[in-house]
């Protein structure tokens, strides 16, 4: 018999129940919740009578109607901090482990805070109201994204009705070159399978290259792991997985913490298991990408051309890339070196770790933003990350380089609270998704890496950070 | 949750690849704290030619009209026809809710993305997966035919066109059931309570250091 996959082995230490046709109850280890997908899910609680089967599972943050500055002002759109309002009711009705109101010194993106305080733990299964809930899986737990009704079904029973998903390796081996990171390793991934080519797959990722990841890398890879389609990104733990947690609020103590450390050493894919489909790529031949449509597979390295519809044969393909230059404004043929842009945003659950404003830090160090660019900004991913970064002086490199230095939140990633592209307005972003009015109506939005956009920042259009640097 | 069981509905054909979650429900909408009112809000971006904003009374806005749900034809329509990877991107809720708000039962796609595709079945939508060459053909007659209807029958997994031919479609015998009897799958977990709570005393005995207060 075949060895067994991580996934397999996650799936299967949670399995309460199988019914004949596959269909399990999984036991969800951690909840993660924020203020948006969640409202309805604890009305419906309450409109059952029923109570959370274990509150201690839930760690809770508004993050995405959050804003980015001025706190002392609070929330100023109604509907925003009665949403933000609604979530502070809830918590302290139902009860949480761990719950960062707004402007509490902790509070931040969720998928940010969960593995920083420890709550997010190799072997869980994580769930979350929120698609890049795959971050976790950065840490060798099953996570991923649910919906509203699911989220009270977790609240209520603890597990989730699911089926298991197909498996699939991506292998990166070999040596990444000087200024390509795992943001450009992620787009360049979903430029070779598509947005739909992890659909139904769990993928774990493997080779040289993620090894050679830091947690954050591994986090912006999993992170990115739903714009491939799959819900879940896995990477096996390892020593640097052990060493990110050790001392962590949340990450277990004494005896417990060798038992754990002892049980997250076996959770690797058997040397002889068997993927449903396997993905190699070399690290040598990824460049940084920068995306030039509006979905994510529409992803080139920084040295290439805008396409060319008339040179598509598929007339499906034809059509999406002519839809995608007329909403982004290009002329097919441009090279992508030649765009400018109106605004910068370094952020998101993707990249806005303080790895990630360390290397946007140390290309803007001594420059300064380029004139026709209107806005540009950097929202750390959690109070903890602000304040580190502080403490490094990152943020007088930022401001004295002419960006904006915001509080922490989810911000112009989905443009939920004030921070919003103008119509027509280009945008070097550091996020996750590039659909139509993603970060406002009409805006236009280009997916890079931190290091990518502080040196778009600093040229007012894209350039490749190699040459930069 | 509603039962869904038959459906002779008029088709609406949305023939574009990738339709995302932020096209189906754009994010100003998702501050709502309620389960309800998304329909009119539903593909808002091409809808309409201003810009929503939630609580806004979307009967005086100015409409898209080359948008395919403004067009007279597809008024009432309950069988959305889509294309490759539909409701790809976040994992919002409301953008099923919207979607039954406004009247669809059914939708009939060559690919779904996961998330998407799960989140319908809690909500009495049923997402039909159909070969390309199927879905091909459907847009083309219900593009050709004003008044285009498809029967939709989920006890014999069958869709019949206005031709009298027909298709099967795949469902889980558990989707099947819940949908087909409009269950309430919080409910039906409860049942079995017991066994959950076994699991997790064997899982906190393995892993003491998950359940940490």
């Amino acid at each position: 018999m075949a060895g067994k996959t991580l996934y397999d082995k996650l799936w299967e230490s949670h399995v309460v129940r199988e019914e004949s046709d596959g269909t399990c109850l999984l036991y969800i280890d951690r909840h993660l919740v924020h203020e948006v997908t969640s409202p309805q899910a604890f009305e419906g609680m309450r409109l059952a009578g029923r109570k959370p089967w274990r509150s201690t599972s839930i760690v809770a943050n508004p993050d995405h109607n959050t804003p980015t500055k001025d706190w002392d002002k609070g929330i100023e759109d109604p509907i925003s901090r009665l949403q933000v309002e609604t979530l502070d009711n809830n918590i302290k009705e139902f009860g949480a482990l761990v719950y960062f109101p707004f402007k509490d010194s902790h509070q931040g993106i969720i998928h940010v805070i969960g593995p920083e305080n420890g709550t997010t733990l190799p072997g869980m299964t994580v769930v979350c109201g929120d698609s890049h809930t795959s971050t976790h899986g950065a840490f060798g737990a099953l996570a991923h994204g649910i919906g509203t009704s699911e989220v009270e079904h977790v609240m209520a029973t603890q597990t989730l009705v699911a089926k298991k998903s197909k498996r699939m390796l991506v292998k990166v081996d070999g040596k990444l070159g000087k200024g390509v990171t795992a943001k450009d390793v992620a787009l360049a991934i979903i430029g070779r399978i598509g947005t739909a080519g992890g659909t139904g797959y769990a993928i774990e990722f493997g080779g040289e290259v993620i090894r050679g990841f830091s947690m954050e890398g591994r986090m912006t890879l999993c992170n990115m792991a739903i714009e491939a389609g799959a819900r879940a990104g896995i990477v096996a733990p390892d020593e640097k997985t052990i060493a990110y947690l050790k001392g962590r609020q949340h990450a277990p103590k004494g005896e417990n913490w060798d038992k754990a450390v002892a049980y997250w050493n076996t959770l690797k894919s058997d040397a002889d298991a068997q993927f449903d489909a396997v993905i190699e790529m070399r690290g040598e031949e990824i460049e940084p990408q920068v995306t030039w449509g509006t979905s994510p597979e529409q992803v080139l390295p920084i040295g290439a051309r805008v396409p060319n519809p008339a040179k598509e044969a598929d007339a499906t393909k034809r059509t999406s890339i002519e839809n995608a230059l007329k909403y982004m404004g290009l002329q097919a043929d441009t090279p992508i070196e030649q765009i400018q842009i109106d605004k910068v945003f370094i952020g998101s659950c993707t990249n806005s770790r303080i790895e990630d404003l360390r290397a946007a830090a140390s290309v803007a160090k001594g420059k300064k933003v380029a004139g026709n660019v209107k806005l540009a900004m950097v929202v750390p991913g959690s109070g903890v990350v602000k304040r580190q970064a502080e403490e490094e002086g990152l943020d007088k490199i930022f401001i004295a380089a002419g960006f904006e230095w915001r509080e922490p939140g989810c911000s112009m990633c989905l443009a939920m609270n004030s921070d919003r592209l103008s119509p027509g307005e280009r945008c070097a972003s550091t996020s996750n998704r590039n659909f139509e009015g993603r970060q406002g109506p009409g805006g236009r939005t280009h997916l890079v890496s931190p290091e990518m956009a502080a040196a778009a920042a600093i040229a007012g259009h894209f350039v490749d950070v190699r040459q930069v640097q | 949750m509603k039962a869904f069981t038959q459906l002779n509905g008029l088709v609406c054909p949305l023939d574009r690849a990738n339709v995302d979650t932020d096209a189906i429900i754009p994010k100003q909408f998702l501050k709502s704290i309620k389960r309800s009112g998304f329909g009119p809000y539903l593909f808002d971006e091409w809808r309409y030619t201003n810009y929503g904003e939630p609580g806004m009374d979307c009967s005086t806005r100015p409409l898209n009209k080359d948008f395919v749900l403004n067009q007279p034809r597809y008024q009432c329509a309950q069988v959305l026809l889509a294309c490759d990877n539909f409701g790809c991107g976040s994992s919002r809720e409301h953008a099923p809710w919207a979607i039954e708000d406004q009247g669809f039962r059914v939708i009939i796609a060559p690919s779904f993305a996961d998330i998407f595709f799960n989140n319908c079945f809690k909500n009495g939508i049923l997402p039909i997966v159909a070969d390309v060459a199927v879905v091909d053909r459907l847009f083309e007659e219900c593009q050709a035919n004003e008044g285009y209807k498809l029967n939709v029958d989920l006890p014999s997994q069958t869709v019949t066109l206005p031709s009298g031919d027909s298709f099967k479609f795949e469902i889980t015998p558990t989707r099947k059931h819940n949908l087909l009897n409009g269950l309430d799958e919080i409910g039906l977990t409860l049942q079995h309570a017991d066994e959950i709570k076994a699991f997790e005393q064997k899982h906190k005995a393995a892993q003491p250091w998950l359940f940490a207060q």
